[in-house]
């Protein structure tokens, strides 16, 4: 990767333009000037500008994650905000919101002052997810309305749910004048057990521990429930079981305030892909069985699920070569984002500027963030793409700290060239 | 090196039924010379065996240790509970360290399903499952074979009834893949919330009522029921469990017929199975532990053993 300014006058000819917040695709070239946008349109040539040809290639807003760890504070061996950003960028996000289970977590203004600090002079918007409950623990609300005037965004206490219905209720009832979602990890933990993969056939043949699908859906209906009680503000992520997305489609036309993101690695892996115990297929919620996968590719096409988010979530290699058992969840995916899942929904004949409202515009809209980058004065968060490239995922392609993926080794297509953010171009 | 397709054995889902073949053949003569006066060959002299278990186990240890005894080969053992593997070391130096020391196989049992799997990836050299978790347990499931066999002649068409915990069991794993291998017809009898209904994929059904299962069957693998690992969870009580799926000397003597019991220990005599029963003359549990060994000599001679030769 090679990281330089922006030159002052910055001019992309030759672009194939996907403007995913109008849903437009052409040609046309965009004009960069001291990292803001300056013109789009069908400029010819602009003195002194320096010019860059993406002939061929995608052009487009810069993606946004709204479900990464960065493990900082706590386990900076894993990633830091820093080395996160850096695995960002590379995969084309020049926007990302960080979960707040660190250690300690995210909980207080203090923390998400302490995120910002961090996450200042480095070329990508952070934006913190503040934790629900003091402590992850699950009992007494965190002071949420301070949190969002120090810069939360969203509140979870992702990674583990808030198994008490009496504290989601409240939660949702708070954060209605903030008007910012609230996002539960959606598994009930006295069906999930010491689960350790999907409860089906391969769980059967491998002699582990199952989570049965259902473990999500009544958490997920649970929480629709009480979105509509409470008129709430709900983000549902990395939805996993076709009866979750019935339970989501249901709300959406009842036209209550509920989205949903799906991850790469869910669009990608059936649950046979454990039968090599490998640990970097573990993670929460599982990998599900083909039929998922099917009808959350569906759900995705379909608008049901709106936004693709990877939950990028870095552990050690030694943490990772434990036994399957005592191995932690998580799988790190913002590097292997964009390839694998253009190359799941291409093949499922989903088009490509709606592949990308959902990993620009439709995340953006879920937080609440701007969706238009391409006006005059935007700051520039632009990526291209090579949407045709064929490449295979290996441990060169990883710029996290930590290398757990189940990814290496496999084909991907579609490849980030260049990632502009925060004044700079990264070449990739 | 070796005899078998595979280097190693994990479980009896990926072992040839001709090797399962292969096995049996030689157990057989193996247990001949268990019937000697004295019991020991030389046929595994110089190589050095480590049996490491993660997870207690007295039969299985001393199945596996005096089948190594009996072949000559060297071994060492190694013995941790779980909780202190969590702490220390990691699992993969601990058998790298092991390893190290020059052993030409590695005896395993392991909570964790999957471990010898991922085991595969951190040694080279020959592994031999002992148990992994819920997994498989594969010696089990080829000594159990040899008994019955010892029994039936043939398995082909034979009914065999396995009852108890099917979910938390790697002998019903590796008797399941094993018995339907060799052509016989398998029904599973238990709690329901104890057999998966997803396993009936492998082909075979799926009963809870134990009188009907025992009048169909005739051979019946008693489990043992884990008591340390079902809490209050998943059955009420031992004396609804006896209740319910029993095998009980009333319900074998009702039946009227003759049928083969099986169980592969340690038993709770009165609780998944009567004392009159585990003793009667249809039972073949003590055969089951001296085929163990015999089973557990042929696999070790036919993936350590250097080239074919005499026994």
């Amino acid at each position: 990767m090679k990281k330089t300014y922006l030159p002052k006058l910055f001019l992309i000819i030759n672009a194939d333009i996907i403007d995913p917040a109008k849903s437009k695709r052409y040609n046309g070239s965009i004009l960069i000037k001291n990292g803001k946008i300056e013109k789009i349109g069908k400029i010819i040539s602009v003195p002194d500008a320096k010019v860059f040809d993406a002939k061929g290639k995608i052009v487009t807003h810069g993606f946004c994650d709204l479900h990464v760890h960065f493990r900082e504070p706590g386990r900076e061996d894993k990633e830091t905000i820093s080395s996160g950003a850096k695995a960002a960028i590379i995969g084309g996000f020049t926007e990302v919101c960080t979960m707040p289970n660190t250690n300690p977590p995210i909980d207080s203004p203090e923390s998400i002052r302490f995120i910002l600090d961090k996450a200042k002079n480095l070329p990508l918007r952070i934006h913190p997810i503040g934790a629900i409950s003091i402590g992850q623990k699950g009992q007494e609300l965190t002071e949420l309305g301070t949190m969002v005037n120090e810069g939360a965004v969203a509140f979870s206490d992702d990674g583990m749910p808030v198994m008490n219905s009496g504290l989601m209720r409240r939660v949702l009832e708070y954060s209605v004048p903030l008007s910012i979602p609230i996002i539960n990890h959606a598994e009930d933990l006295d069906l999930k057990v010491n689960g350790q993969m999907h409860e089906g056939f391969w769980s059967t043949f491998l002699g582990m521990t199952g989570i049965p699908d259902i473990s999500e859906s009544i958490m997920v209906n649970r929480d629709i429930e009480l979105t509509d009680f409470t008129n709430g503000r709900l983000h549902i992520p990395h939805v996993s079981s076709s009866k979750s997305i019935e339970y989501i489609k249901k709300a959406k036309k009842n036209g209550l305030n509920v989205t949903s993101e799906v991850t790469p690695h869910h669009l990608f892996f059936n649950d046979e892909e454990l039968k090599t115990y490998n640990t970097n297929f573990k993670v929460a919620p599982p990998i599900r069985n083909e039929e998922n996968r099917k009808k959350l590719i569906r759900a995705l096409k379909s608008g049901i699920i709106d936004c693709i988010a990877t939950d990028h979530a870095p552990h050690t290699i030694e943490e990772k070569e434990a036994p399957f058992d005592w191995a932690p969840c998580g799988m790190i995916g913002l590097e292997s984002a964009f390839g694998a899942v253009w190359k799941v929904l291409s093949e499922a004949k989903m088009d490509l500027l709606e592949v990308i409202t959902s990993l620009t515009t439709k995340p953006r809209l879920a937080m609440g963030f701007k969706d238009d980058l391409f006006y005059k004065g935007s700051d520039a968060q632009i990526v291209i793409i090579d949407s045709n490239e064929e490449w295979e995922f290996n441990l060169s392609s990883i710029y996290s700290k930590s290398r757990n993926s189940p990814f290496i080794g496999k084909k991907l297509k579609g490849k980030i060239k260049t990632t502009i953010s925060g004044g700079y171009l990264f070449e990739i | 090196m070796g005899f078998l397709k595979n280097k190693d054995l994990i479980g009896l889902a990926d072992l040839e039924k001709e090797d399962i073949g292969l096995i049996l053949q030689h157990a057989k003569s193996f247990r001949e010379v268990l019937n000697r006066p004295i019991k020991k060959v030389p046929t595994l002299q110089g190589k050095t065996i480590a049996n490491l278990f993660f997870e207690n186990s007295t039969r299985t240890r001393i199945s596996f240790e005096l089948a190594q005894k009996r072949l000559s080969a060297d071994s060492v053992n190694f013995a941790a509970s779980s909780s202190s593997l969590k702490k220390g070391e990691s699992f993969k130096d601990t058998v790298r360290n092991i390893e190290a020391m020059k052993i030409d196989c590695v005896v395993m049992r392991h909570p964790s399903p999957g471990a010898h799997i991922q085991l595969q990836n951190y040694i080279d050299s020959v592994i031999v499952n002992a148990g992994d978790g819920s997994h498989e347990h594969p010696t089990q499931g080829l000594l159990d074979i040899m008994s019955l066999l010892e029994v039936k002649k043939k398995l082909k068409g034979v009914k065999v009834a396995i009852v108890g915990d099917i979910s938390h069991s790697r002998v019903a794993r590796s008797n399941i893949h094993g018995f339907l291998k060799m052509g016989a017809k398998i029904t599973l009898c238990g709690p329901p919330n104890l057999i998966p209904m997803d396993i009936r994929e492998l082909g075979l059904d799926i009963n809870c009522d134990i009188n009907e299962v025992l009048s169909w069957a005739e051979a019946v693998n008693v489990l043992r029921i884990q008591r340390e690992r079902q809490g209050t969870r998943n059955i009420p009580s031992v004396r609804e469990y006896r209740g319910l799926y029993g095998v009980t000397k009333e319900r074998i003597e009702r039946l009227k017929k003759e049928i083969v019991i099986m169980h592969p220990g340690p038993i709770n005599r009165g609780v998944e199975i009567d004392s009159d029963v585990v003793d009667s003359e249809n039972a073949i549990v003590l055969d089951q532990v001296l085929n163990g060994v015999a089973v557990r000599m042929a696999v070790l001679y036919l993936l350590l053993g250097d080239k074919p030769q005499g026994l």
